[in-house]
């Protein structure tokens, strides 16, 4: 039988952002054939999660993880994309909508999200090349490009965005100043007890922030060079990021002749002064307020999908919203009505040792608003409380605290309906996750934020989450197992260490001892080499080595065997060595009367028995002959070996042995988390074992093949494949950029192998994959061993550290 | 008292011996180890872990206790004693720190628990 299809109504979209993709749907999933669908986009790419751009600039997210509709989503729901094309005009006689490049296309129901624009201030100078807003991932690009040359950034607006803004060009190298017209930063989600602390802390890691600063002229000849104050100051800039806030986008509805006042007018029901226009998200006014979070968008989409479909009646109610600032590091929350009147009751808790301030607004036993500074983790519990208006009487006194302390109070989310929105961020509603939990028997954290990106973004709703899972769970659930802490001297866990160190530009032991509330005065033996090494990987150059925060073989240069002696290996390159190189080692050995020589598995050869005092001696004679220490004490690169390769086997396709001796000549003096390991095997018969090493080398006819992860020791693993190269430089690169980013992401004492069983090797290889990330790595690997490849021993056979060799007193 | 006398045995200065680290005094028998820590106390015990005899010298020094480098076992300076759950417990020195020199105890082994 054949059917004509019913001719579907033509839907257009104007605004591929966060809004309007959301709209479209909350349409497809009530009326899934209905529409015919174009969606406008300015921006040339698909749809991406726009809060997430703060993350992207400080380097911690990529373009492509924060891209919430690829393309291809557009292509398997039949929707047409025309991304790229800013539409220009509505003609709402004709239903016609048409794009800056002229492409035209008809509507019956027409929606406007075109969102909003950063206000710039219209000081003289505002138009120079090098001022920009904070709006989309093009300004990020300017900004990141920018800061590939420039040192001076100036940030105009000390709001969210703002800070958000120069804390990622701080973390770019820049020099940033931030001018905030008021007296205390964030005015409009922190009190001034909490926004002083914020000042005091970014400041603390290199921002420079003027309150009270009125800006009156932007200077520069052919681009922007220096920002004036109404005070006369005069300050340099390379680049001025204006984020004063925002203004709706409401150019393209004026136009039209759509009721607009400051954002687009629209009813309960997300219609315009045009009965067949709609709009939705940050463009829009409804009973006049104007937006700027991502939360009240959700259930805007909700109520606009309802009524396109005549699925129902809804109307829009806005909810009270809440704010995260997205600086790592900086833990804070504010949400509904911080700052009190006559009718409130504040209770405040203050910590200052550990930078606390938490303050909770109550009327008549309802908890209306709060802020936490220093301490955010129970925000979600406090949000949840607010938005349900629950009555805190009983936990009154004690709820401050957090819901540990102060248990009983209800979380709640047994009683929200499916349709209540639990992660704002994200929008994602109560009966999805439940359903998500049910149809693919989730049972962490994880794996609802991979399934629903529930709690994904900001983490205030993961309590909520939590008590989903519970109770969808029962008594099956358990909340995710704290971090483990890093050794019983503290509570944080390694990967928060880290984080941690770089973000609060920690730079001593004792500093970061302090600043994360170590509960010993000096630490341990296993917080202290985790420390001593996460700061020296941090700051190379700049960081002290703090040797008695090292185990004895790291500070002795040489392995401590049983019997108190040490063992002393020389370094072969790639397993080669000379006729040279051997006397001197024999005449050592004669010398000193060591014991024992042994080959190492390592293509190398061990000194047994050396005395401690005999250590410096041995040293100085090994250098002479150019021999440097082998590094086989150090959770530091190892070992390198080859095959002998192209130049003598008869298999052989390309010089193994120079490669191992090129990749040992650049890594050798790196310290990394645990001890790193490589071999470069001449053909894929592989004699130097390279699939078993951290990072092993295997030459093809083609070029070469690029292994990470594997380990021969107590639990054999063999190597992931990374990538296939053509050139040497290529293979150097990749194992510096690899190295590197075993260097900066790995807990201590991990070596490569758990290392990628925990971040997943996909994570390494698209990490490696991007060039431009690749070369970062490595570059960065090459300067902190500007720093690394002295020869311990050599210092130490001229007199460095003597106290290690010699007793303070003998007695006779 | 038994009688016998202490002879107090100056070793050295406190600033030789670094911050939260340990030098020995070779003694006929058995090494000293004395400690020095953040706060400028300064203890001495026998070189010798009661483990396997590791050298306690040669141990990351903490608070008031030392990790043998050989099988981490912890040991209290003050007391000698190791720490939970391991047992045994270390010969301890009589030290004394005046004007900035270190005095050795030597000739009444002490810690031997009466
Ligand atoms: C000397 C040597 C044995 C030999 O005579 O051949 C050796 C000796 C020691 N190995 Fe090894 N390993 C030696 C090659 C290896 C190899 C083979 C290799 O590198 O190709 C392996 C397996 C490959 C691997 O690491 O993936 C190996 C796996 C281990 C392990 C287990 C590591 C693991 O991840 O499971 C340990 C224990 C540890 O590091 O915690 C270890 C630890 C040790 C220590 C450092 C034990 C210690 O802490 O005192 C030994 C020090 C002896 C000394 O004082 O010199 N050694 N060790 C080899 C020195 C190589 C060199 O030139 O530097
Ligand atoms: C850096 C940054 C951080 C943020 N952090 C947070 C946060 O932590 N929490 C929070 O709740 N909110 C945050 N926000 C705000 C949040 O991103 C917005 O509320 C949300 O994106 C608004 O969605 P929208 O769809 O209305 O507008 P948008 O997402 O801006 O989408 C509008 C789209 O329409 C396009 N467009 C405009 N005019 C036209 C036209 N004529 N033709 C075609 N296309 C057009 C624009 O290019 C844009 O792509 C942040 C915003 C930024 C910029
Ligand atoms: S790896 Fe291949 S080329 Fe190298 S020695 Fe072995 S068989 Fe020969
Ligand atoms: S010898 Fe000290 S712990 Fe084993």
């Amino acid at each position: 039988m054949n059917m004509i299809a019913p001719k579907r109504s033509r839907l257009v979209l104007v605004g591929n952002g966060m809004a309007g993709v959301r709209a479209v749907e909350e349409i497809l999933a009530r009326a899934p054939q209905t529409f015919q669908i174009t969606v406008f986009g300015a921006e040339p790419h698909g749809n991406y999660n726009r809060i997430m751009l703060s993350p992207v600039l400080a380097g911690e997210k990529t373009f492509e993880a924060i891209t919430t509709h690829p393309r291809s989503w557009y292509e398997e729901n039949e929707i047409e994309l025309i991304a790229g094309e800013p539409v220009v005009t509505i003609d709402r006689a004709a239903k016609t909508v048409t794009g800056a490049l002229g492409t035209t296309r008809p509507y019956d129901v027409l929606i406007l999200a075109t969102g909003s624009n950063p206000i710039i201030i219209p000081v003289p100078g505002h138009r120079l090349p090098g001022v920009i807003g904070f709006r989309d991932i093009a300004d990020v690009g300017t900004m990141l490009a920018v800061a590939k040359t420039h040192r001076k950034a100036i940030v105009i607006g000390g709001g969210l965005l703002g800070l958000e803004a120069a804390n990622g060009l701080l973390r770019n190298g820049m020099d940033v100043t931030v001018l905030h017209l008021m007296p205390t930063l964030m005015e409009r989600q922190l009190d001034p007890v909490s926004a002083g602390l914020l000042k005091a802390e970014l400041e603390g890691r290199g921002m420079r922030i003027l309150t009270e600063a009125n800006t009156a002229a932007i200077h520069g000849a052919d681009r922007v060079g220096a920002v004036e104050l109404k005070d006369g100051t005069r300050l340099d800039a390379d680049l001025v990021v204006m984020s004063a806030g925002i203004r709706p986008n409401i150019a393209l509805a004026k136009d039209a002749g759509l009721a607009c006042n400051r954002g687009i007018q629209v009813d309960d029901g997300m219609r315009t002064s045009d009965p067949a226009v709609f709009a939705v998200g940050e463009c829009i006014e409804h009973r006049g307020a104007v937006f700027g979070l991502v939360a009240p968008l959700w259930d805007m989409a909700k109520v606009l999908a309802d009524r396109i479909t005549g699925t129902a009646e809804t109307d829009y109610v806005p909810a009270i919203t809440g704010t995260r600032l997205k600086v790592t590091g900086v833990d804070m929350f504010s949400a509904g009505d911080f700052m009190g009147d006559d009718t409130t009751e504040d209770i405040v808790f203050r910590d200052a040792r550990r930078g606390v301030h938490k303050k909770l607004v109550v009327r008549d036993d309802k908890l209306v608003g709060c802020v936490l500074y220093g301490a955010a983790a129970d925000g979600s519990w406090y949000f949840d409380m607010i938005r349900n208006g629950t009555d805190v009487g009983a936990i009154r006194d004690t709820m401050v605290f957090g819901p540990s302390i102060a248990p009983g109070a209800p979380a709640g989310v047994e009683t929200l309906p499916d349709t209540a929105e639990i992660c704002g961020c994200n929008g994602v509603s109560k009966g999805t996750i439940l359903a998500a939990i049910d149809k693919h028997k989730l049972t962490t954290l994880d794996q609802v934020r991979g399934r629903t990106k529930a709690s994904s973004s900001c983490g205030s709703c993961t309590c909520q989450v939590e008590a989903l899972l519970g109770l969808a769970l029962g008594g099956d659930y358990k909340a995710a197992p704290k971090v483990k802490p890093v050794c019983k001297c503290t509570g944080v866990g390694h990967g928060e260490l880290r984080k941690a160190i770089v973000a609060r530009q920690l730079k001593t032991i004792p500093a970061v001892m302090q600043a994360m509330g170590w509960t010993t005065p000096d630490g341990c033996a296993s917080c202290r080499p985790a420390l001593n090494y996460y700061l020296l990987c941090a700051w190379p150059g700049e960081y002290v080595d703090a040797s008695a925060s090292r185990f004895v073989n790291e500070r002795m240069h040489a392995n401590i065997q049983k019997d108190g002696t040490y063992s002393v290996v020389p370094r072969m390159w790639g397993g080669t060595t000379t006729a040279a190189e051997l006397r001197a080692i024999a005449d050592v050995v004669d010398k000193f009367q060591i014991p024992s020589v042994k080959v190492t598995g390592g293509q190398r050869i061990d000194l047994l028995g050396v005395k401690k005092d005999d250590l410096p001696a041995v040293w100085k004679d090994l250098n002479a002959a150019g021999m440097v220490s082998g590094h086989a004490y150090g959770k530091a690169l190892r070992t390198v070996k080859t095959c002998v390769g192209s130049e003598w086997c008869r298999f052989g396709t390309q010089d193994s042995t120079g490669m191992g001796v090129a990749l040992e000549k650049m890594t050798w003096g790196s310290w990394t988390p645990h001890k790193t390991k490589m071999a470069v095997s001449g053909c894929p018969r592989n004699c130097a074992e390279a699939t078993i090493k951290d990072f092993g080398v295997v030459a093809t006819e083609a070029g070469w093949d690029l292994h990470v992860g594997g380990n021969g020791g107590i639990k054999v693993r063999v190597t992931d494949l990374l990538a296939k190269v053509t050139t040497g430089e290529e293979v150097l690169e990749y194992a510096g950029a690899f190295m590197q980013f075993y260097r900066e992401d790995a807990w201590y004492l991990e070596r490569t192998a758990p290392w990628i069983e925990r971040v997943g090797i996909e994570t390494v290889r698209e990490t490696l994959a991007d060039p431009a990330t690749r070369k970062a790595l490595h570059e960065r690997f090459l300067y902190s061993q500007r720093f690394s490849q002295d020869d311990p021993w050599t210092d130490r056979a001229q007199g460095a550290e003597a106290h290690e060799f010699k007793p303070l007193a003998e007695v006779s | 008292m038994d009688g016998r006398t202490t002879i107090w045995m100056d070793v050295g200065h406190i600033d030789d011996i670094p911050h939260l680290r340990s030098r020995v005094v070779s003694m006929p028998g058995c090494d000293i180890a004395v400690f020095r820590t953040a706060d400028d106390q300064v203890f001495a015990l026998y070189d010798r872990c009661p483990h396997k005899a590791g050298k306690l010298s040669q141990g990351i020094v903490h608070g008031t206790s030392v990790t043998c480098p050989l099988h981490n076992w912890v040991i209290g300076l003050a007391d000698g004693q190791a720490q939970e759950p391991d047992e045994g417990c270390v010969h301890r020195v009589p030290v004394r720190v005046r004007e900035g020199r270190i005095l050795l105890g030597v000739g009444q082994p002490s810690g031997v628990a009466a």
